[in-house]
């Protein structure tokens, strides 16, 4: 069985929100309608969006890192939000996983919002119906873009290349030995939803300098007894480089 | 969470509606026994078509919840895995078997259930359903919400038996309104079972108000982002305006005003509804009684508002600050 994901890189994430515009772009001029825009240019925008990044920072000032972080619908394997429809709108796909709200059986009751502890379902106030990502399904299937381009828009998107797309049930697939080698996980594990999306975490290559690193070990001087020099004095290549 | 009024105005009117049933055909049963006299096939007619009036009130109110409210009949198809596609099925038979009680009593006449052979054993069958299917949809209405197991305050059975607790406290109250007008002498009969119903669903909603305050949460922000470190501020929430996220999950209202509702709740739809039952229980008014009822309505107005304010969704973790 196919379950497809996305993974997110934390570590190269720059929170540019290419993702999410082109999300946007992608999904608002798709066959289900629009996606709503109110005040886009006002004092208070609002809209639906199947994609945002958030910031957040760490740590309290000046010791502290920011965080983008990239949120969309996580298409878990143990979808909380499915079983809750009263309509059958809200749907995962058997053939590859993908959790989906039919818009034509929706009655916009958002008790499937309330059932996702991750907060990715938007309504849409002017369909009246819940939205959310569908991993660009219109798209990834669709046989006349060239093979490349047959991916979520957020991943085409990305600049830095934070965002891979594929197949965790397939133990070889590129995302499934990313998850494997980069300590992909899972959000908020404690409620068992099963999130197919994993996020990398964010990596710090740290370098340290050992003492005998700064001490030359076969430093001839030893074998004399002549005294050493203080690590700060000139050393003998800076004497013998005259 | 953020209150919706029509899910408030459905939950109280449909609970009381309920509970009105629940006093009818208990008086009916007991009649049949002989513990009680009996009464007029016009009482229960009356009072079951009034306890329909306020089912229809809690439906209509139900459909403003519905972004697409004409295709409303589509949530009774998910009935094997929803609760609330149950209780869209529940509601409507609840509703159909109320209707005929009614009516197979104004069939029957002004003669007593108990000398009439066949007919009125209808009566009692159609009553004994409807006390099925009413508790059944006090069930349905809790586990809504008991269901969601990540909104610790309403994963708990405190939920469902509150749910039927203040339904029938509620029911019976109105009962012995409608007794005082229609059969004086049972509102003293239904004003003691509203008393014990009041005095029980306070002692369980004060119990479920004490297990929420000792409530340890399971998510955190460490455990929604997958970072490690006590202090992580929420800079923005990908938008620069609010989002279906930000108004759905948040009550929007002053933590005093949050907790100004608790405590009005726990005088109007208790205190002060018990001292009145206590006060005027002999009097057999029919204004004191509404007057308690109503209080009493309005109480659990403000109690639904905080059953629903007083939920945090783990979503809020990632709706902290707008900017």
């Amino acid at each position: 069985m196919t379950q497809l994901a996305l993974v997110i890189d934390l570590n190269i994430c720059v929170g540019c929100s290419a993702c999410v515009t082109s999300c946007k772009q992608w999904n608002t001029s798709g066959l289900a309608g629009p996606l709503v825009d109110e005040n886009p240019y006002g004092a208070d925008p609002t809209g639906t969006f199947f994609n945002r990044v958030q910031t957040y920072e760490i740590g309290e000032y000046p010791k502290t890192e920011t965080l983008h972080f990239p949120k969309s619908c996580l298409h878990c394997e143990e979808p909380p939000c499915v079983p809750v429809c009263p309509t059958g709108a809200s749907h995962k796909r058997e053939s590859d996983g993908i959790v989906l709200v039919d818009y034509d059986k929706c009655i916009g009751c958002k008790y499937c919002s309330w059932a996702c502890p991750y907060g990715v379902r938007e309504f849409d106030e002017h369909q009246k119906v819940m939205k959310k990502c569908t991993l660009c399904v219109d798209r990834i299937y669709d046989e006349e873009l060239p093979e490349a381009e047959r991916k979520p828009a957020c991943v085409m998107a990305c600049p830095t290349g934070a965002r891979l797309f594929g197949d965790v049930h397939d133990s070889e697939s590129d995302i499934s030995v990313t998850i494997r080698e980069a300590g992909g996980y899972q959000l908020m594990p404690e409620w068992g939803t099963q999130p197919s999306n994993h996020y990398l975490p964010r990596r710090k290559n740290h370098s340290h300098i050992h003492e005998d690193e700064l001490i030359r070990v076969d430093n001839p001087l030893k074998k004399e007894g002549i005294p050493q020099p203080n690590r700060d004095d000139p050393s003998l290549e800076d004497a013998s480089s005259w | 969470m953020h209150p919706a009024f029509s899910v408030i105005f459905l939950t109280t009117l449909i609970g009381a509606g309920q509970g009105l049933f629940l006093a009818l055909f208990l008086v009916e049963s007991l009649s049949i026994v002989e513990v009680l006299p009996v009464q007029s096939a016009s009482f229960y007619a009356n009072g079951s078509l009034f306890a329909l009036v306020l089912l229809v009130g809690g439906l209509v109110a139900s459909f403003f919840h519905l972004g697409r409210p004409e295709r409303a009949w589509r949530s009774a198809t998910m009935w094997r895995t929803s609760w609330l596609s149950r209780e869209v099925i529940m509601l409507p038979a609840f509703m159909i078997v109320l209707f005929l009680y009614a009516m197979n009593h104004y069939s029957l006449g002004d003669v007593s259930s108990a000398s009439v052979g066949g007919e009125a054993q209808v009566t009692v069958l159609l009553g004994i359903t409807g006390v099925i299917l009413c508790f059944a949809l006090f069930i349905c209405t809790g586990m809504i919400y008991a269901c969601l197991k990540f909104l610790q305050e309403w994963h708990t059975p405190f939920t469902p038996i509150n749910y039927i607790l203040l339904g029938t406290m509620s029911g019976f109250t109105l009962a012995a309104v409608y007794a005082s007008v229609s059969s004086p002498e049972l509102a003293k009969f239904y004003a003691g079972w509203a008393l014990m119903l009041t005095i029980t669903a306070f002692v369980f909603r004060l119990a479920s108000l004490v297990r929420n305050k000792h409530l340890k949460y399971k998510s955190n922000l460490k455990t929604a982002l997958g970072v490690r470190h006590n202090k992580i501020t929420q800079k923005t929430t990908g938008g620069m305006g609010g989002s279906f996220n930000t108004r759905e999950f948040f009550h929007g209202k002053p933590p005093e005003f949050f907790q100004a509702v608790k405590w009005f709740f726990l005088i109007a739809a208790f205190a002060i509804p018990f001292l009145m039952l206590v006060a005027f229980s002999s009097s057999e008014s029919f204004i004191l009684f509404s007057i308690a009822f109503l209080v009493q309505y309005v109480g659990l107005l403000a109690e639904r508002w905080f059953f629903f304010a007083q939920s945090n969704h783990p979503q809020n973790l990632y709706y902290q600050s707008i900017s």
